[in-house]
C-alpha cells in the first residue's frame, strides 16, 4: 500500500488533508483500515462539534474490535461523511478517498504529525 | 487508534513468550497474502481478504481453512474406550467404529476443561481432538486418569495437519478428489480414505453451521491438498477462510467457545450442554459425583441461562460487557460480533433465568456506558436448510 504524499498523518493512524481555508479532511489510512478487517459501524463527531488533538471523537466497530476514532488536530467539525455512515464498508474500499470521516476547520495542531514516508517507516515497524 | 491492536476474540489471546508454532501451510498462507494473528500460541490466518465475504461464502458456496492448531491426542488399548468413559462425560461406548461425539472433559468439581471431539478409529483406537489452546490440559489430565487402565495416550498434535473444506458446495468439491463413499458419510462421522493421492481420514464435521468435512493429514500432505481443494472448488467459489470468520459462523450456529461460553469455572449443566453429560453409563468417570450436584441445583434453582441477543442498534456487544435490565446487572456477554448473515449485531450472553425468555422486554447491554436495547432470542441464530 502507498500512502499519499499530499496528507500528513497521525500516530494514531489518521490522516489529515492538505489545508484550504483552514480546513482539513480526515480519515484513517489504509494500514489501519487493514488492521481493523471489515469496519461495521461508524460514529462520527457531529458538525459543530469541537475536536481536540490526541483525544477521541468517535468510533469505528469492525468484526473483531471497536477502536476510538482520535482527532488528529483541533477544531471546529464543519462537515461528517454521512456516506460512510450510511456504508461503513468506504474505509475499507477507499479510505484515503470515498471513505474519509470528517472535516474540520484547525485553531491547533500538535507538532508531531508525520510526513508519507515518515508514516510509512512508523508502521514498518 | 492506538486499541485497534488490542482486538477482542482469536487476535487477543495472552501471547506466549516462545516463539509461535507455525502450521505445514505456513508458507502459503503467507504467499497468499494472508493476516496472521497469534491463537493459543500457533501463528494462524485471520483472514485473507474481507472476513465478511469469507463468512458468505461459506454459507453460500464453500471456504477452505487451515485448523492445523487444533490438538489430536490418540488413546489405544483394549481399555481404551474405558478409560474415555473414566475421563470423559459422555458414554463413549456407544461410539460406532468410523463415528464420532461431542463431548466434554470436567475437572473433579465438575468444571469444564474443554470440549472435545471424540473420533472412534478402529476397535480400540479412539482419537480425540481438543482445542489448541487446551491440548496440553486435556493431553496431561488423560495421561493421568489413564493410570490403571490398559490404555497408550499418545500426544499426536505434530502428526496431523487438519484442514477443514466448509459449506454447501463441499461434498461436490471433495468428491471430485476421492473415491470415499461421501454420500454414506454421516454428519458425525469419519473414514479413513484417500483425497487428491495421499492418505486422510475425512470427518463430517465442522464448526461453522453448514455441511463440510474436516480432513486430517500428514503435515508433508496438506500442502498439495489445500491447492488441489483450491483447484476443485475453484469453479464453485471456494475461497481460503481464516479463524475470524470462523468465529462469527460458529457465533451465528450458536456454538460455544472455550474461553468465552465454557470455562473451568463452568459445568456441562450451567452451560445449557447437560445432553453431553451421561450419569446412565456404567461405571465412576471424574466429575460424576460434582455433576450430579450440579444437575440438581440446575433443577431447583436455574443458573444463568446462556441465550442470543440481537441487538436493534448497530454498536456490536463485546465479550465481558455486562447485560442490563432496569439499572441492574442481570449478566454478562461471552462473544459478540456483526452477523453477516443477519446484518444486525448478535450475542451470545449468561443472563440471570427470570431475564432469560425469547420476547423478555427491557434487556440492554452496556457498551461503554450506554444501555442499548437487544431483543432475547433462542439460539442458534442461524440454522441450515437441509
Amino acid at each position: 500500500m502507498s500512502n499519499p504524499q499530499q496528507l500528513r498523518y497521525s500516530k494514531e493512524h489518521e490522516w489529515l488533508s492538505a489545508v484550504e481555508d483552514g480546513v482539513a479532511t480526515i480519515g484513517i489510512t489504509e494500514h489501519a483500515a487493514n488492521a481493523l478487517g471489515d469496519v461495521v459501524f461508524v460514529q462520527l463527531p457531529e458538525v459543530g462539534d469541537t475536536v481536540t488533538a490526541g483525544e477521541s471523537c468517535g468510533e469505528l466497530e469492525s468484526t473483531k474490535s471497536v477502536s476510538d476514532l482520535y482527532a488528529p488536530v483541533t477544531g471546529e467539525v464543519v462537515a461528517a461523511n454521512q456516506d460512510v455512515v450510511d456504508d461503513p464498508s468506504l474505509v475499507n474500499s477507499a479510505p484515503f478517498e470515498g471513505g474519509w470521516l470528517f472535516k474540520v476547520r484547525i485553531t491547533g495542531e500538535p507538532d508531531d504529525l508525520l510526513s508519507a514516508d515518515e508514516y510509512t517507516a512508523f508502521t514498518a515497524g | 487508534m492506538p486499541v485497534m491492536f488490542s482486538a477482542s476474540g482469536p487476535g487477543s489471546h495472552v501471547h506466549m513468550s516462545t516463539t509461535p508454532r507455525l502450521t505445514a501451510l505456513d508458507a502459503l498462507h503467507r504467499s497468499l497474502g494472508a493476516t496472521m494473528t497469534d491463537f493459543a500460541g500457533w501463528d494462524m490466518p485471520l483472514r485473507y481478504g474481507s472476513e465478511r465475504d469469507e463468512h458468505n461464502a461459506v454459507r453460500t458456496r464453500a471456504g477452505l481453512f487451515d485448523l492445523s492448531h487444533m490438538g489430536e491426542i490418540t488413546v489405544t488399548g483394549p481399555q481404551a474406550v474405558d478409560l474415555l468413559d473414566f475421563a470423559l462425560v459422555g458414554n463413549m461406548s456407544t461410539i460406532g467404529n468410523g463415528r464420532a461425539r461431542y463431548t466434554m472433559i470436567c475437572r473433579e468439581d465438575g468444571g469444564i476443561l474443554d470440549d472435545l471431539i471424540v473420533y472412534r478409529l478402529g476397535e480400540t483406537e479412539y482419537m480425540v481432538v481438543a482445542n489448541a489452546s487446551n491440548a496440553q490440559v486435556v493431553l496431561d489430565a488423560l495421561t493421568e486418569r489413564a493410570a490403571g487402565f490398559d490404555a497408550e495416550v499418545r500426544d499426536d498434535r505434530d502428526a496431523y495437519a487438519l484442514l477443514a473444506v466448509q459449506g454447501p458446495e463441499s461434498p461436490g468439491i471433495l468428491k471430485k478428489l476421492t473415491d470415499a463413499d461421501l454420500d454414506g458419510l454421516k454428519y458425525y462421522a469419519g473414514l479413513p480414505g484417500t483425497v487428491a493421492g495421499v492418505p486422510a481420514l475425512i470427518a463430517r464435521t465442522g464448526y461453522t453451521g453448514e455441511d463440510g468435512f474436516e480432513l486430517f493429514l500428514k503435515p508433508e500432505h496438506a500442502e498439495g491438498v489445500w491447492r488441489a481443494l483450491t483447484e476443485a472448488g475453484a469453479d464453485a467459489g471456494l475461497i481460503p477462510c481464516g479463524l475470524s470468520c470462523r468465529d462469527t459462523l460458529r457465533l451465528e450456529a450458536g456454538m460455544p467457545l472455550y474461553g468465552h461460553e465454557l470455562t473451568t469455572a463452568l459445568t456441562p449443566f450451567d452451560a445449557g450442554l447437560s445432553r453431553v453429560v451421561k450419569f446412565e453409563k456404567p461405571g465412576d468417570f471424574v466429575g460424576r459425583k460434582a455433576l450430579e450436584a450440579a444437575a440438581e441445583r440446575a433443577e431447583t434453582a436455574p443458573p444463568r441461562k446462556l441465550v442470543g441477543l440481537v441487538a436493534a442498534g448497530r454498536r456490536v456487544p463485546r465479550a465481558g460487557m455486562a447485560v442490563v435490565a432496569n439499572g441492574e446487572v442481570v449478566g454478562e456477554v461471552t462473544s459478540g460480533a456483526p452477523s453477516p448473515t443477519l446484518g444486525e449485531p448478535i450475542a451470545m450472553a449468561y443472563v440471570d433465568a427470570a431475564h432469560a425468555t425469547p420476547g423478555t422486554e427491557g434487556v440492554g447491554v452496556d457498551i461503554r456506558g450506554t444501555h442499548e436495547p437487544y431483543a432475547v432470542v433462542a439460539l442458534p441464530f442461524y440454522k441450515r436448510q437441509k
